[in-house]
């Protein structure tokens, strides 16, 4: 890994630390309420405090894992170059437009 | 070829360093982030179905109350659990090399996240 993207890892790991503990807390709050969809979109549409959380969110973990899944898959599997390259941006991409999505789903539509 | 060489490449690999504790950390951590990374997408998709409405939204939030989808939360929880704290204690060792204790905090991590996994089944039950 190179020392670029060495550093982008952990920042978005130090980032994301804080938000994954708020969103774990969410997930507890949500899951033990059994909060329905009207409950839930009602806490979230126009929001933009959750927009703005979930935004971040979406965009540090679509980079880190992105760099991950391109660490584990140059140790552990023959890609190199070209093909290495192409997988990482293949998931940055898949996961910040579909987590992009998710965001603009509960909270803007 | 060296001769030096040829015996490098002909001894078995080094596998004792598999016996510490913070190896199996590392191996976890891995694991659990590619775990995480592929569930990833089908999460960002079924939130994404409130852009078809609520009830869409609705009919998979029902959808999860099966015990078999709940018991598969609770393992998603326990991986994102393990992820963070895994990922925090990385970040406090490389920044703070005077943090000592890490096996102790690898351990009380995967403790950590067992009891979240555990608490989360009780309080959706």
């Amino acid at each position: 890994m190179s020392v670029r993207l060495y550093i982008l890892q952990r920042a978005t790991a130090a980032v994301m630390a804080p938000l994954l503990l708020l969103h774990l807390a969410v997930i507890f709050y949500a899951s033990s309420r059994g909060l329905s969809a009207a409950d839930l979109l009602g806490r979230t549409r126009g929001s933009l405090t959750w927009g703005s959380i979930y935004t971040v969110l979406v965009l540090a973990a679509g980079t880190h894992a992105a760099i991950g899944i391109r660490v584990i898959a140059s140790e552990w599997t023959p890609l190199r170059g070209a093909a290495l390259e192409s997988l990482t941006w293949a998931c940055l991409l898949l996961l910040v437009v579909l987590g992009l999505t998710a965001v603009a789903a509960v909270v803007l539509a | 070829m060296s001769g030096a060489l040829a015996r490098q490449r002909r001894a078995p690999k080094a596998r004792g360093h598999r016996r510490d504790p913070l190896w199996a950390a590392a191996l976890l951590h891995r694991l659990s982030g590619l775990a995480l990374a592929g569930f990833l997408p089908l999460h960002f998709l079924a939130l994404a179905l409130a852009l078809k409405g609520e009830l869409a939204l609705d009919g998979f939030l029902k959808w999860t109350a099966n015990p078999t989808v709940k018991l598969a939360e609770a393992a998603l929880v326990f991986l994102l659990t393990l992820h963070v704290l895994g990922g925090i204690r990385i970040l406090l060792v490389e920044n703070l090399p005077a943090f000592g204790g890490q096996k102790q905090l690898a351990a009380a991590a995967l403790v950590a996240a067992s009891l979240a996994a555990i608490v989360f089944l009780l309080r959706a039950a």
